[in-house]
């Protein structure tokens, strides 16, 4: 079986051959019955429904919840990619966190003119109240998903850095739990890499950052914004497995310098809290006096050192797609060192040079919402219609800086399982890393986002994409 | 790890609903049996069996008879009046998702699996012929989320404020079918020693699975008298309000022991359950079976008022 010649497809070279990563998993496959593994792909459906993992799309609010389609056949990293990979991975998340610090107290790289000023003040992920302080280990994003695309056999690129709260991690271990417990033998015959410790080392990661009045071993919280929220069941799974409280603000309140929660017995204080909810919402006294989901007080507490808060207020500044454009720059200012991992070229439409090529070449381009997120607010240029081009190029014009257009890129392909056999579709893959004062860890493989739509490239789960597990073989 | 106040509620509730919803479904299974063996009765049982629920108002709007098709449908799934086994349910689970991190997985899965089966199953009208299936998978749904409970919970706070919304609720629907039919458990006060009408008491005991407990304890023709007494005072009866009551001041004891603190609920508990255990039937009967319901139930009320403020479920 060969794919489209004009994307790479990680699973079959332009000869139909199976390429080496897959080649163990190929035999295996070639082996199955078909009728079995589309049964076994219904099961896998029915295990997803039963153990909860569901997620609710907004703006459909009566919607039930709906299950994130899960394809049964893996993505397959080899041992070498995934080792440049994280290097690469490693090199940016370290620049990342160097450049909240710095922007937040001498902004040397705005000094030195690698970066203008007006892209921190009239930023608006930038936080004011930040301004010389230095969050609890000096950590500010603790926990980054980064979004990364693969157009040929070593052409990786960073697309997105998600350095506030990324989701997604429960895919990725529910993602393997399942596909373990439907082929066992698999794992037996392919020495994979695990992915089940996340959960410890999340812990560890966060425990490590304790605040300066943290007296013990750390308590720590998961804040979500409630159960009703779309990403609610990752919340309180990652609060099961790694042994925090699973908070919302109303259980929170500030006693005696500390953020404490309400328990049966009183109210207790807590260490470090994970904050699953955007930086606006977190303080009504700081940021939106109309937030019912945050803690009143939290960011006096937060200065004081009398909690963390992972991700750091504030970190958004870095994931900003605006930002993203200076990336390269940023890692070479402060690793001293060429990035490992390549940028999108991109332009900024706030340039008029830019803005003219963009609106020139929009049929060919996608264009992104500097704060957007999830898909939502893009345009796609070669999917879009006449009609779309034209009313998204009078949003263009109306407000250029809030917009940033990249070209179309070749996303490679992995097979999934269609009722006439294996059929490729686009991904991408967001590997989680997790830094604590004294290390980064990433976890190997991460989610892989797939659009299941034919010849789609669009993977965000919003907007109908998938998921597969993600394979790092070992050596 | 310490537990939450908006967790203990959570779990409080999840509960509550759960055993709402099975005591429904019970009493939907003894009013279809009704409808089949003596159709002429049949409106008044499901008169009675409206009441019980509480939803007398509820019904009355929506013009319906007293019918099984109707009655059933509006009991098993109507949302409008968020009283149905189906909104209990899905009450149900979603307070197992605030408390997800608090139970075990097979708890919440058996929760929602329960919840899946009862929106496919109720998805759209029931049929009468499917009404027996459907009944059957409620129950064993049910028993499926308390053997979880039972085989994979640790015996600690969690546990014991779950026990807490079963007894309460299971305490309350006992009581409340024997108020909706004390009438019938009257002329015993003139006649002690009198024989209802078969039916009528098979039914009182059917909606709370007691039949077969009660004929194994007493085989000759039922007195009303004995079924009120089982019903009230037979220790060895799960659902008896002396077994349920028995059971809340127990698990409020080892949130005492777990705590290392005694506050109002228990002495609450203590007094409710001395008032029954110092009771006879002949002095309920005396005083009012009735009355005595009606101030077991505030009584029992208040109770949990208390567990909810002593324990901070909701500030």
């Amino acid at each position: 079986m060969a794919g489209d010649k004009s994307f790479f497809d990680e699973m079959f070279d332009e000869a139909g051959v199976p390429r080496h990563p897959f080649r163990s998993y190929h035999r295996w496959f070639a082996d199955q019955e078909p009728a079995k593994l589309l049964k076994k792909a219904a099961e896998a459906e029915d295990l997803f429904r039963k153990t909860g993992i569901t997620f609710a799309v907004y703006g459909q609010e009566d919607a039930e919840e709906r299950l994130i389609p899960f394809d049964i056949v893996p993505r397959i990293i080899s041992a070498s990619e995934w080792a440049r990979l994280s290097r690469g991975i490693e090199q940016r998340v370290r620049a990342i966190n160097a450049f909240l610090h710095d922007i937040y107290h001498r902004q040397e790289i705005v000094r030195a003119g690698r970066l203008p000023e007006h892209m921190v003040s009239r930023n608006t992920a930038f936080l004011d109240r930040m301004i010389g302080f230095t969050p609890p280990g000096g950590v500010y994003s603790h926990i980054i998903g980064v979004d990364l695309v693969r157009t040929g056999p070593d052409e990786f690129y960073a697309l997105e850095d998600n350095a506030r709260t990324p989701s997604g991690v429960s895919y990725m271990l529910e993602n393997r739990e399942t596909m373990m417990s439907m082929f066992p033998e698999l794992f037996s015959q392919i020495k994979i890499r695990q992915v089940s410790d996340y959960p410890k080392r999340l812990r560890r990661s966060l425990s490590a950052s304790a605040p300066r009045k943290c007296d013990g071993d750390p308590v720590l919280a998961v804040l979500t914004p409630g159960s009703f929220n779309s990403a609610y069941f990752e919340h309180a799974f990652l609060a099961d497995q790694m042994g925090a409280e699973l908070v919302e603000g109303h259980d929170l309140q500030i006693v005696d310098g500390r953020v404490a929660m309400r328990t049966t017995q009183g109210y207790r204080p807590v260490d470090v809290i994970y904050r699953r909810l955007d930086d606006d919402y977190l303080d009504p006294l700081t940021f939106r006096p109309d937030s019912v989901l945050g803690v009143p007080g939290i960011m006096d507490i937060y200065m004081a050192g009398g909690v963390t808060i992972a991700n750091a207020p504030g970190s958004g500044i870095a994931d900003d797609k605006a930002i993203y454009s200076y990336i390269p720059d940023i890692v070479r200012f402060y690793m001293g060192e060429e990035p490992l991992l390549r940028n999108v070229p991109t332009w900024r439409c706030s340039e008029p040079d830019s803005l003219a090529y963009v609106l020139d070449n929009l049929s060919e381009l996608v264009v992104k919402e500097v704060h957007g997120s999830g898909g939502y607010g893009m345009l796609v240029g070669p999917a879009a219609s006449k009609r779309e081009l034209a009313a998204f190029a009078a949003k263009l014009k109306q407000r250029p800086e809030n917009y940033i257009a990249q070209p179309t890129l070749a996303l490679s392909t992995v097979p999934i399982l269609t009722k006439k056999g294996l059929a490729p579709r686009h991904v991408d893959l967001r590997p989680f890393v997790l830094v604590s004062p004294d290390r980064v860890e990433i976890t190997p493989g991460g989610l892989t986002r797939v659009a299941l739509k034919k010849g789609s490239l669009v993977v965000n789960s919003s907007q109908g994409g998938g998921t597969k597990d993600s394979w790092v073989l070992e050596d | 790890m310490t537990t939450l106040g908006k967790t203990a509620g959570g779990l409080f509730w999840m509960f509550r609903y759960l055993e709402r919803s099975e005591n429904l479904a019970r009493l939907i299974e003894a009013g279809l049996r009704i409808s089949l063996t003596r159709g002429g009765a049949a409106g008044e049982e499901w008169r009675s069996i409206i009441t019980t629920a509480g939803l007398g108002a509820a019904y009355e709007e929506t013009g319906g008879d007293y019918a099984a098709p109707q009655v059933v449908n509006f009991l098993l799934r109507d949302r409008s009046h968020g009283c149905s086994v189906l909104c209990m349910i899905e009450n149900a689970r979603d307070n197992g998702r605030v408390v997800r991190t608090a139970i075990t997985r097979e708890v919440w899965e058996a929760t929602n699996e329960c919840c899946i089966m009862a929106r496919k199953m109720l998805a759209r009208p029931v049929r009468e012929a499917d009404l027996p299936d459907i009944l059957a998978a409620i129950r064993r749904h049910s028993a499926l989320v308390r053997g979880a409970l039972h085989g994979t919970m640790l015996r600690n706070d969690i546990y014991n404020f779950a026990r807490l919304g079963t007894f309460l609720e299971r305490a309350d629907n006992s009581a409340r079918i024997l108020d909706v039919k004390y009438y019938l458990l009257l002329p015993s006060i003139a006649h002690v020693g009198s024989l209802m009408d078969n039916n009528q008491w098979e039914t009182v005991l059917r909606s709370l699975s007691a039949l077969h407990s009660f004929r194994w304890l007493n085989p000759g023709d039922p007195k009303p008298i004995d079924i009120a007494r089982f019903l009230i005072l037979d220790g060895r009866f799960p659902r008896s309000i002396i077994f349920c009551i028995r059971k809340m001041h127990e698990n409020l004891h080892w949130l005492e022991r777990e705590y290392g603190d005694r506050l109002v609920s228990q002495d609450l508990a203590r007094q409710v359950l001395d008032q029954i255990e110092q009771a006879s039937i002949e002095r309920i009967f005396e005083g009012g079976l009735h009355e005595f319901l009606q101030t077991f139930m505030i009584g029992n009320r208040q109770l949990a008022e208390q567990i909810e403020r002593d324990y901070r479920f909701t500030g």
